[in-house]
């Protein structure tokens, strides 16, 4: 570690990967209601673990953000941390809402969550992804500003990088774009329109650039290529990304109440997302095979590469498959959806955070590297975890052809229900595949545990 | 990438096409605001109306229904259940919930007013009102 406040990434990393566990444990159950309908019910109703499952889901991301953030600041800008001792408050006071929050859904019935936590104040509540209370979404922005306030002084203070600009830009959008989570007309068509300035412009904007710039900075780390070249890649891509992605956010207003034009809109620049990912994925194997050093952390460099891959296939691929409007008439809101959902959210930001974990955490705990034993669990856990969200997303999208064929493609369409029971196999292979994600998993996490020689950081 | 094409003006590339592309964003989405109060039923967002989006959102309905295709996909979509099912069989329906069925997908029951039936009903009326391009395909959602 070449700062000692980078030292403050550590419990931000941890977290995450105590979240992700509990994250993947709520998809499992919810996988299984989907067959066993009343699995847990009244105890743990779907829509509970739902609330669950997604909110872990962007709260581990985030923390996995803030923690890259952390440990890459003061390295590129050559500088200590502005302040560690806020760093570390934040990272409480974030965890312990964030466990509430939790704790709230798991304990209290939402409506009376609602009243508790001053929903009837402001009405924020209730909208997908964006369940969290009133008072927990507060704690977001003060966490992220102060977050972002730490950072900033830091970067005034010292070199400025380019890839350091560039993670400054995402988080700064970020934090930007969540205010619109407190934007909730009476309007249905403009709830929608602006509930998408959230979630769109994060996983499909500004998201993409704090993606960009993790890959960026443990590619410079790990294969030792010129950083001018790195940058130069970095900023093409987030170009490819913002120029595609912005206009992209069409293709959620094809059957909203929006006007028609974006069906084109939508279609044409959507059709073209995949192209930045489609570049990250060549960047990666462009890099590794430069490489002017042999790093040690094999696994990190395995990450990196598999993150280019599975965004590429699970953003680029699984999301053109039905983005073109007349395609997107018969998928929207099936199980094809659910699929791209999975693997894009995989494939770009939880394996882009696991790589940044596995680059920093030996580094964390002072070597430059695990031993070969570690690395070698670790791999398997990094194959366990992508087969098997690759047979996830390959199970949904069966499901999801079978779901658009019977439900809203036939001349003689069945209902909802009777079409869920015609499915249920598809349903039982991804609850499988799942279980093999959470041995995936656990494999990972003792991956941590392992022992072996190690070489000092240097 | 040639030698000749630098980092400097990759840089340039990304701010001015981002700020491009994001000013052409904001026209459309203003242009679309000018055209939504042909589409989006806004003239029928009456108290009930308002009532009945608040009690939607606070028992988060989103979890397990999709609305105008956004949601969850592990219950029926409800844009188009005003038409599907009629106001009678909603309101009976949700009453009637949780079935208890073994092994089937269970409703909590939310414990509504009469009023508050209403209210949704009415919510789901307006909802099913909004000009959507023709979706659902047909009338299962």
């Amino acid at each position: 570690m070449q700062y000692k406040s980078q030292a403050v990434a550590k419990p931000y990393f941890i977290a995450a990967i105590a979240l992700f566990t509990g994250q993947i444990l709520f998809g499992l159950i919810m996988g299984l209601q989907y067959v066993i309908g009343d699995f847990l019910f009244p105890y743990i109703p779907f829509n509970v673990a739902r609330m669950v499952h997604t909110n872990l889901l962007i709260v581990w991301l985030l923390f996995g953000f803030m923690g890259a953030a952390y440990y890459m600041i003061p390295e590129e800008c050559e500088t200590e941390l502005f302040s560690p001792k806020l760093a570390l408050a934040m990272f409480w006071i974030f965890l312990v809402a964030g466990a509430l929050t939790i704790v709230g859904y798991l304990t209290v019935p939402y409506a009376t969550l609602a009243k508790l936590t001053g929903n009837d104040i402001l009405a924020t509540m209730g909208r997908e992804f964006l369940e969290q209370p009133l008072l927990t979404k507060i704690g977001i922005v003060v966490v992220a500003l102060a977050f972002l306030f730490n950072l900033t002084m830091t970067m005034l203070k010292g070199r400025k990088t380019s890839i350091s600009l560039v993670l400054m830009l995402g988080l700064w959008g970020l934090a930007i774009f969540f205010l619109f989570s407190f934007y909730n007309p009476h309007n249905l068509v403009l709830d929608k329109f602006f509930w998408w300035w959230v979630v769109h412009l994060w996983v499909e904007g500004v998201w993409e650039l704090i993606l960009g710039a993790l890959l960026a900075f443990v590619l410079i780390k790990v294969t030792g290529v010129d950083r001018e070249v790195i940058e130069k890649w970095l900023y093409v891509i987030i170009t490819l990304t913002l120029i595609t992605g912005i206009i992209g956010t069409g293709h959620h207003y094809f059957w909203i109440g929006t006007p028609e034009y974006w069906q084109w809109w939508g279609s044409i620049f959507s059709a073209l997302e995949p192209i930045p990912f489609f570049a990250m994925t060549v960047f990666a194997f462009n890099m590794v095979n430069r490489r002017r050093r042999d790093h040690p952390n094999k696994a990190a460099t395995l990450w990196a590469l598999g993150t280019g891959v599975m965004s590429f296939l699970g953003a680029g691929v699984w999301g053109f498959l039905h983005t073109l409007a007349p395609v997107n008439y018969y998928t929207h809101g099936t199980q094809v959806t659910a699929a791209h959902g999975h693997m894009a959210f995989y494939g770009a930001y939880a394996m882009v955070v696991l790589c940044i974990i596995s680059y920093a955490m030996p580094i964390l705990r002072g070597r430059a590297a695990n031993s070969n034993k570690a690395q070698v669990m670790e791999m398997w856990s990094f194959w366990l975890m992508t087969v098997a969200m690759v047979f996830i997303t390959l199970f949904l999208t069966a499901a999801g052809i079978l779901q658009v064929w019977l439900q809203r493609f036939s001349d003689t369409p069945i209902s909802f229900m009777a079409a869920q029971d015609q499915i249920s196999l598809f349903y039982w292979m991804r609850e499988w595949a799942g279980v093999m994600f959470l041995v995936g998993l656990l494999v990972y996490i003792a991956s941590f545990f392992v022992k072996g020689e190690t070489k000092a950081a240097a | 990438m040639s030698g000749t094409f630098t980092k400097s003006m990759a840089r340039n590339i990304f701010y001015g096409g981002s700020v491009f592309f994001a000013l052409l964003f904001l026209a459309l989405s203003f242009d679309t605001m000018k055209e939504l109060p042909k589409r989006d039923n806004r003239a029928n967002l009456t108290e009930a109306v308002i009532n009945g989006k608040k009690l939607w959102e606070v028992n988060n309905c989103i979890g397990c229904h999709s609305l105008l295709g956004e949601g969850a996909y592990f219950a029926p979509e409800l844009g188009n259940v005003y038409p599907r099912r009629g106001p009678e069989f909603i309101k009976a329906w949700i009453q009637a919930q949780p079935t208890g069925a073994p092994g089937r997908r269970q409703m909590p029951n939310f414990g509504f007013t009469d009023k508050e039936l209403d209210d949704l009903v009415e919510f789901l009326k307006y909802s099913s009102e909004i000009n959507t391009a023709n979706w659902p395909p047909n009338i299962e959602g």
